[in-house]
């Protein structure tokens, strides 16, 4: 073999290795998960928006506005009075939006005036996914709305060019577990929790991969410069080491969290600077408490996430090889950060709620949405999950810092060794 | 009582055993080496008494403390220098031999440790220098302050003297001769001959697991009408 022929070989035989094809493999399954996920935001979008309809005007323009609507979306029902389409919306039988016409609307178009719709929003999830239902609904309208226009020029119905160009407008109310918002869509809703949300989530993310990579290259570092096993023979407890390694990036990591969030939140008030709407004035605001509940759950992630990056440390050989172990760990923290930019975690399907479950970096990213939505009883449950996790993972780092698995890397390698002793060596003689 | 006895001690790593029932013991305040070729068992056999590694078979007591069973106690009269052993780059000299002696506190007092391991290392006013920044052969000398400044009942060395030129292996071998003095007993393993033979008490030559050979070095060459121990390892491995 040539020259470039040998060391190619060489590098690929280094370079790949179970330890850099498995996080690659993962990861691609992961992404092949999110697919799907993305997959069903584009469905959506294919598929006509559904609502219910309640229609108090049999005039000409409320004739028009139920055979606009039936041409554009899914009826899911109907009803002639607000009182009952109320009831169908608090009953779950109108998905999340009932559009209201009144009974003054086409006397209204008639009469030179706008035509008021009144859309009552039912608003269960936040996130891009609950973006493209309600955007879906607004488009009917905004379709129905130029079925009016075109009638009025058709039929000569008025000469006022403004109105003919917008003959309608909407009046939303957004429903949000018991509070109501009068006035407010739930694009105004979303935009203000996506901005609040947003924050957690990158905090997250970047304090799992930078605190992991501390402690996962911390151990490469010990093992290649060949200090470990000095330390491992001092008058200490091996539960000791692994505490005092994972105090040291803990401290690390939530100093980093709290310089992130102070530039971060600087960065977001600066954003919402121009925002119309106080969520507080409708009583969604976090309390103390709450707060406090998202610094439990984003501390318990973190502590996941070194514990996590102890194990994997353990069996990293040296420095290079640690910066491959750190992959796994970095995927596992984007892939719900990207999830929760999308969705809450209430509106994922069954198996996407369950692999986001058992990330337990992906609680603190969900725990602000749900927190709002009134949603605690997953944020507890997260919260002893995550606490379990972390002893559990600890518990399994202390029980391999005392084999020699630490030191060796795995068994294979002292079979390795044999190989390159001399005694073994053909024709040695004993 | 012996400070270290070893009685069938049998290391295995999955189906390759790498020591295979040695069994020997060394008396207080000797100095003794084990040595043999590469892959022998050697490097093994120190890091299973240094509680790095754990025991497969067999019974190691380090003064009357059982191995297995009191690894926590045996590391407070141990003192393990491995072979290729690195020291943390990003600290002084200095730095590094307060951070190891603060381990063994409160039984000892870690003010003395530092004093007595600047004493050791004698590295002058480099000692506030960063260890990156130092020779292999300061390095090493930094490591065998740190290893014999918490004055152990056993100090387990593994190669003290690997890589070094003439001048600072022998300034080693005397620091380490001066620890003996003052009654730390010395477990080492070397390929050096020379300083296998100017610095052993007694000698265990290992070969494929097993101990084939041991005794002082002057039973040793006389057994086998050798003039040096060079000549004894050789006849004893071929």
């Amino acid at each position: 073999m040539s020259g470039p022929g040998r060391i190619m070989k060489k590098e690929i035989k280094e370079l790949l290795t179970p330890a850099t094809i498995v996080p690659i493999i993962i990861m691609a399954v992961l992404f092949a998960s999110l697919g799907g996920a993305f997959n069903g935001v584009r469905e959506q979008l294919e598929n006509k928006p559904e609502f219910g309809l309640a229609v108090d005007d049999a005039g000409t323009f409320g004739i028009l506005a139920r055979e606009s609507f039936n041409s554009t979306s899914n009826i899911i029902y109907n009803a002639t009075s607000l009182q009952d389409g109320l009831q169908a919306l608090q009953d779950g039988k109108c998905g999340q939006a009932l559009v209201y016409i009144p009974g003054n609307y086409t006397a209204n178009l008639m009469n030179n005036k706008t035509g008021w719709v009144d859309v009552y929003w039912m608003k269960k999830g936040t996130g891009l996914t609950a973006s493209v239902q309600t955007a879906l609904v607004q488009a009917s309208i905004t379709s129905m709305g130029k079925a009016v226009s075109t009638y009025m020029i058709v039929y000569g119905v008025t000469t006022n060019s403004s109105l003919i160009l917008s003959p309608i407008q909407t009046y939303s109310t957004t429903y949000l577990n018991d509070k109501v918002m009068p006035g407010i869509t739930p694009d105004q809703v979303d935009t203000v929790f996506t901005s609040s949300s947003l924050i957690v989530p990158l905090i997250v993310m970047l304090v799992v991969i930078m605190a992991g990579s501390m402690v996962i290259n911390s151990m490469g570092s010990e093992k290649e410069n060949k200090t470990l096993e000095t330390l491992l023979t001092m008058p200490v407890k091996r539960t000791w080491i692994v505490f005092g390694k994972l105090a040291g990036a803990t401290v690390v990591g939530l100093i980093v969290a709290g310089i992130y969030m102070i530039g971060m939140g600087y960065y977001l008030s600066s954003l919402m600077a121009g925002s119309t709407i106080d969520l507080a004035k409708y009583g969604l605001t976090l309390g103390m408490g709450d707060y406090v509940v998202i610094g439990v759950s984003l501390f318990l992630a973190l502590l996941c996430g070194l514990a996590l990056c102890m194990i994997l440390g353990i069996f990293t050989k040296n420095f290079k090889a640690a910066q491959t172990m750190v992959l796994p760990v970095t995927m596992l923290a984007i892939i719900p950060m990207l999830i929760s930019m999308f969705s809450d975690f209430n509106s994922l399907p069954l198996f996407l709620q369950i692999a986001v479950f058992a990330i337990p970096f992906s609680h603190p990213m969900f725990a602000f949405n749900n927190i709002m939505m009134g949603n605690y009883m997953i944020v507890f449950a997260g919260i002893a999950y995550m606490a379990v996790f972390a002893l559990a993972a600890m518990f399994i780092a202390v029980y391999l810092f005392r084999k020699d698995i630490l030191l060796t890397g795995r068994v294979r390698s002292a079979e390795r060794k044999k190989g390159f002793s001399l005694i073994n060596l053909p024709g040695w003689k004993k | 009582m012996f400070a270290v006895e070893v009685k069938g001690l049998v290391k295995d790593y999955g189906q390759f055993h790498a020591v295979k029932g040695i069994s020997f013991d060394v008396k207080e305040g000797e100095v003794f080496g084990l040595i043999g070729p590469n892959g022998a068992g050697k490097t093994t056999t120190l890091r299973v008494l240094s509680t790095l590694l754990e025991i497969s078979g067999g019974k190691v007591s380090i003064f009357g403390l059982d191995l297995k069973e009191q690894a926590g106690e045996v590391r407070k009269v141990i003192s393990y220098l491995p072979e290729d052993a690195g020291a943390y780059r990003n600290m002084t000299g200095r730095e590094y031999l307060d951070f190891m002696a603060g381990f063994f506190a409160p039984e000892k007092d870690p003010k003395k440790l530092l004093e007595r391991g600047l004493e050791i290392v004698r590295l002058g006013e480099r000692i506030d220098d960063k260890i990156e920044t130092y020779s292999k052969g300061m390095a090493r000398r930094l490591l065998v302050g740190r290893a014999l400044m918490v004055e152990p009942k056993l100090a387990i060395l593994d190669e003290i003297t690997s890589g070094l030129d003439v001048v600072n292996a022998q300034a080693i071998r005397k620091v380490v001769r001066d620890r003996t003095k003052e009654g730390t007993t010395v477990l080492l393993s070397s390929h050096n001959m020379l300083e296998v033979e100017l610095m052993c008490d007694r000698i265990a030559l290992i070969n494929d697991g097993v101990i084939v050979e041991s005794g002082t070095p002057k039973e040793l060459k006389e057994r086998y009408k050798a003039t040096n121990i060079e000549e004894v390892f050789v006849e004893v491995v071929k």
